[in-house]
């Protein structure tokens, strides 16, 4: 038995038949091909799997798929441009150096994404304490963290001209 | 001084842009087409002779297409002593052992169809500790080995030791002697991605495995072995590496779930893909071994070291994978961490019924570095001296020849522990603890930093291809596990050949396209991939000038013709472009051919992709495509294992970590106030990725020094996830890290550099144990670090009962 599923995801209505015990993270990676959000440990400890439901940021692996239903997700393949291009939070990993073997990247961003939508100057603290939920075994978080403030200042300032 | 270019130049990853976009293929978002989904039936017993195993159930569920076991398909055998099987047959001795699999046509019927399997045991008593498997008369894990033959033991038949100098004259010697016992706990290496593989035959009998390793052509050697045992004599494994989603030394082995997958894919005639679940890689992955040290050292009575006794016992679990040789690891630190003339190390590798263990990085280094630097700083207490001063007088010298015959070349470790010293203010800082909490310690480390050689090849092939616009195409066989390996290597190739760093391309690692390679540990990566391509991009610029002497000339008087019909204010150059066009005049840099001496003018100038497409369509002679490979083999020896002999190394990296701590002497919570390392690098090729490793390693010493443990009873985790397994969160790295690069500029390193992927992680955990003493005066000897531990030896402590 299957449910339809609509939802906004990364800007777009979608719609999608969804088993009534599918996680978010099941449909976004197994039917809707998105295969960005990673699945670290399936039990909500380590964040790889983390998108944004509304804005506010999750673990798509606890989250039940029908629940998406009439809300806006969004994906890490949302943040970049349409024409590809990086956003500035991207970007920062980028510079920065906060992507190791990339495995949590994708959840760091959007953990991150979700911050900075709130706070465009956060405090390390504040970054580490929005990161408590993303495990990394790569980078030991320093250029993750300063990533995350480079981006900040970046948003911030073009918020600012 | 160095022209260089983009060594040493802070430069972004190459992979990043896809990582950060979510665009990265690990192998857990691959899928090919008609791909299966095998799942493994695993133990219920730590050790048990198997009666029976039903598979009817399984078989008749929908959707599954096949069962297999060690009773119907053929016997693969595991590992460089062969004591372990894709699937068991008559016992299992370890709970994750593989009884059956099954291939369906989605994970869950997978899951549930190897659920369906029944197996009848009969439970026997098992052996949980080597104290336990050692004693007389203990219960036999193997009660033969791989040949056939009666064990006596289950002591695993590998030795690794060294004797040097007179132990009992050093004793003579000593003013002053520590004796401590320590130990190093189970822990899991944590890769965020979780251990997976794809397998699928061609009808040839082909196999092409996509494989999380680190060794993908040893892989193509045991695959090759096990298509042999599939009566597939003569046809050929290809293993392709996606992303890897973290390696840490998971990847050192071939695993049996890889080798099911192959069974299954061979039974079903399609491609078959496994994939841990976390909890599956906690349980059924092999962790890093749990170690026990009994460490004698000495000093005279100015406080030079006089003798070093250590014998190692650790707990190999069931069966034998690479890792099982951390003691080959454990000589260089033992005989070679500051200077001792008299040296005894022995080790015991012990078969017991837990879970069987494997690589982690640092490879049996951090286990035996952590009795080594905590006795230091013991045995500088009982001398009455300053721990940082006992370590400068036994300092390591360049130049010196160590007693495992280790040659130093360059050397930073004075360097190391003088700035860590500094940065912490060492002098006014160490030894006020007392009433405050607050204390300040410090560890060292050598490690191997130009290959490791522990196999008769320890090199690497490279073949750098040029495209007709003026991209190189990188082949190696290395693999990219997240540290930034391919970061140096564009950064090398770029400035070894002369094109931008934009214009290089690392291929994906596969073994039909890529050159031999020994695998990616050891902190070999970089060191060796760079010395191969500096290599390759030699002959690869010797071969371009050489045409170059002709088709530069041809190339400038065209683009001279040019100007002077379309530039009214040409003038001709003063310079004799025709006869400086010869091969020991050429300059290639930035992707552009030019003749030295020659003025700065665009018509002189020949970009490599014009050049390249000139000698390719050729019209007089033919022309041709460029291409060349270069094999590295590090000047190395393969030591002597039972001497505990050799120069393993190229060269040898040094560090030191000091570390800030406050504990809570309520709680026994240990807080690191700050942490500096200070590493010999050799030289800085990157300074993003570098900084990178040295961060990771740290998060990962730190982890292991407090927080992390694989818990176990009679052989079956209890812990198997994150909720339980405590990793490093950003919240517990929430202090300041200063980083001290030494550049020591080693002959033998590409560029100067060394490899760096392990040292970080090695003296963390000594340094910060060394730093609570100073703090609070009570020494903990076993890792990790809890505050539990740490409340029970203060109670210690104030009971006036000596701690331990």
């Amino acid at each position: 038995m299957k449910t339809l599923l609509r939802f906004q995801l990364n800007g777009r209505e979608v719609a999608f038949e969804a088993p009534p015990h599918a996680r978010l993270l099941d449909v976004l990676r197994d039917i809707a091909g998105l295969t960005g959000t990673k699945e670290g440990c399936g039990e909500g400890e380590c964040g790889a799997c983390t998108v944004l439901v509304d804005g506010r940021a999750l673990n798509s692996c606890l989250f039940p798929a029908l629940e998406a239903d009439g809300r806006s997700v969004v994906t890490v393949e949302g943040l970049a441009s349409r024409e590809g291009g990086l956003s500035e939070l991207q970007q920062a990993f980028v510079d920065e150096g906060g992507a190791q073997c990339g495995f949590c990247t994708p959840g760091m961003v959007m953990s991150a994404a979700a911050l900075l939508a709130e706070n465009h100057s956060p405090s390390d603290d504040e970054i580490r304490e929005a990161l408590v939920g993303n495990l990394c075994r790569c980078t030991g978080y320093t250029q993750i963290i300063a990533s995350i403030r480079a981006a900040g200042e970046r948003i911030g300032k073009a918020a600012t001209q | 001084m160095s022209e260089e270019h983009f060594i040493g130049v802070e430069t972004a990853r190459p992979d990043a842009p896809d990582k950060v976009s979510g665009r990265t293929q690990y192998v857990h978002d691959i899928a090919v087409p008609g791909m299966l989904w095998g799942a493994i039936r695993f133990s219920d017993h730590a050790h048990a002779r198997i009666k029976h195993v039903d598979t009817s159930a399984a078989e008749r569920l929908p959707g599954v297409k096949a069962v297999i076991t060690a009773y119907n398909t053929p016997e693969v055998r595991i590992g460089f002593l062969r004591d372990n099987f894709a699937l068991k047959r008559d016992k299992v001795r370890q709970y994750r052992d593989e009884i059956a699999a099954v291939a369906a046509s989605d994970p869950d019927t997978a899951r549930e169809a190897a659920s369906l399997i029944r197996v009848e045991y009969e439970p026997l008593p098992g052996v949980f500790s080597p104290e336990e498997a050692l004693v007389e008369g203990a219960v036999l894990v193997h009660e033969t080995d791989a040949r056939g033959r009666p064990r006596a033991d289950n002591v695993v038949p590998v030795r690794f030791a060294h004797h040097s100098g007179d132990i009992e004259a050093g004793k003579r010697a000593s003013k002053f002697i520590v004796e401590g016992e320590y130990t190093v706990p189970l822990i899991q290496q944590s890769c965020l991605g979780t251990a997976g593989c794809i397998a699928s035959f061609d009808a040839r009998g082909n196999l092409t495995l996509i494989a999380k390793t680190q060794i993908p052509f040893l892989v193509q050697r045991d695959f090759n072995k096990a298509l042999e045992a599939l009566g597939l004599e003569g046809r050929n494994v290809r293993v392709v590496v996606p992303a890897l989603g973290g390696g840490f030394g998971t990847g050192l082995d071939t695993h049996a779930y890889e080798y099911i997958a192959m069974l299954l894919a061979w039974r079903t005639g399609q491609p078959v893909k496994i994939l841990y679940n976390r909890e599956e890689e906690f349980a059924y992955l092999s962790p890093r071994q749990s170690a026990t040290s009994r460490i004698r050292q000495g000093c005279d009575e100015n406080g030079k070291l006089t003798f070093r006794e250590i014998e190692v016992v650790q707990d190999n679990g069931a069966y034998t994978s690479w890792g099982a040789t951390f003691p080959s690891v454990m000589l260089v630190p033992a005989t070679s961490l500051y200077r001792v003339s008299n040296i005894s190390f022995e080790s015991k590798i012990v078969y017991t019924n837990n879970t069987y263990c494997q690589a982690m990085r640092g490879y049996g280094n951090p286990e035996i570095t952590w009795p080594i630097e905590s006795s230091i700083d013991e045995l500088a207490e009982q001398a009455g001296m300053d721990p940082y001063e006992m370590r400068l007088l036994n300092c390591n010298q360049p130049g010196e020849t160590t007693p495992m015959g280790l040659k130093i070349t360059t050397c930073g470790l004075k360097e190391c522990l003088d700035r860590t010293a500094e940065k912490l203010d060492w002098g006014t800082n160490r030894g006020k603890g007392k009433g405050v909490s607050r204390g300040f310690g410090m560890a060292s480390v050598i490690n191997v930093a130009g290959g490791g050689k522990i196999y008769r090849s320890d090199g690497s092939g490279i073949i750098l291809k040029l495209d007709d616009y003026g991209n190189v195409n990188v082949s190696y066989g290395g693999v990219e596990m997240g540290q930034g390996l391919h970061s140096a290597l564009i950064l090398t190739v770029a400035e070894a050949f002369g094109v931008k760093p934009d214009q290089v391309v690392i291929n994906q690692t596969d073994t039909a396209t890529c050159p031999w390679d020994v695998g990616t540990h050891a902190s070999r990566g970089a060191f060796m991939a760079c010395n191969a391509a500096v290599m390759a991009a030699r002959k690869l610029r010797q071969r371009l000038f050489e045409w170059a002497e002709e088709i530069y000339p041809q190339q400038v008087e065209e683009s001279l013709t040019k100007a002077r019909k379309h530039n009214p204010e040409f003038r001709e150059p003063e310079f004799d472009w025709r006869a400086a066009a010869s091969r020991d005049r050429f300059e290639l840099a930035d992707g552009i051919l030019r003749v030295q001496g020659a003025p700065d003018r665009p018509e002189l100038q020949v970009e490599l992709g014009r050049l390249l497409r000139a000698i390719h369509f050729r019209k007089q002679g033919g022309g041709t495509t460029f291409a060349e490979e270069a094999f590295y083999e590090p000047p190395t020896d393969l030591p002597d294992w039972e001497r505990g002999y050799g120069n393993m190394s190229a060269t040898y990296a040094f560090g030191t970590q000091g570390v800030e701590v406050y504990v809570d002497e309520e709680t026994g919570e240990v807080r690191i106030v700050r942490l500096v390392a200070a590493h010999d690098v050799g030289r800085v090729l990157n300074p993003q990725t570098l900084r990178g490793q040295i961060y990771g390693a740290l998060a990962q010493g730190v982890g292991y020094a407090l927080y992390e443990e694989v818990h176990t009873d009679k052989g079956r985790v209890l812990n198997p996830g994150f909720t339980d397994y405590k990793l490093p969160t950003a919240c517990e790295m929430n202090f300041p890290i200063h980083i001290e690069l030494i550049e020591t500029n080693d002959p033998e390193g590409p560029f100067g550099a060394k490899g760096v992927g392990e040292p970080g992680l090695v003296p963390t955990a000594p340094a910060i144990a060394n730093a609570i003493y100073d703090a609070v005066g009570v020494r903990i000897r076993d890792l990790p670090i809890t505050p539990e531990k740490v409340l029970r030896a203060l109670k210690h402590q104030r009971a006036g009962s000596p701690v331990r």
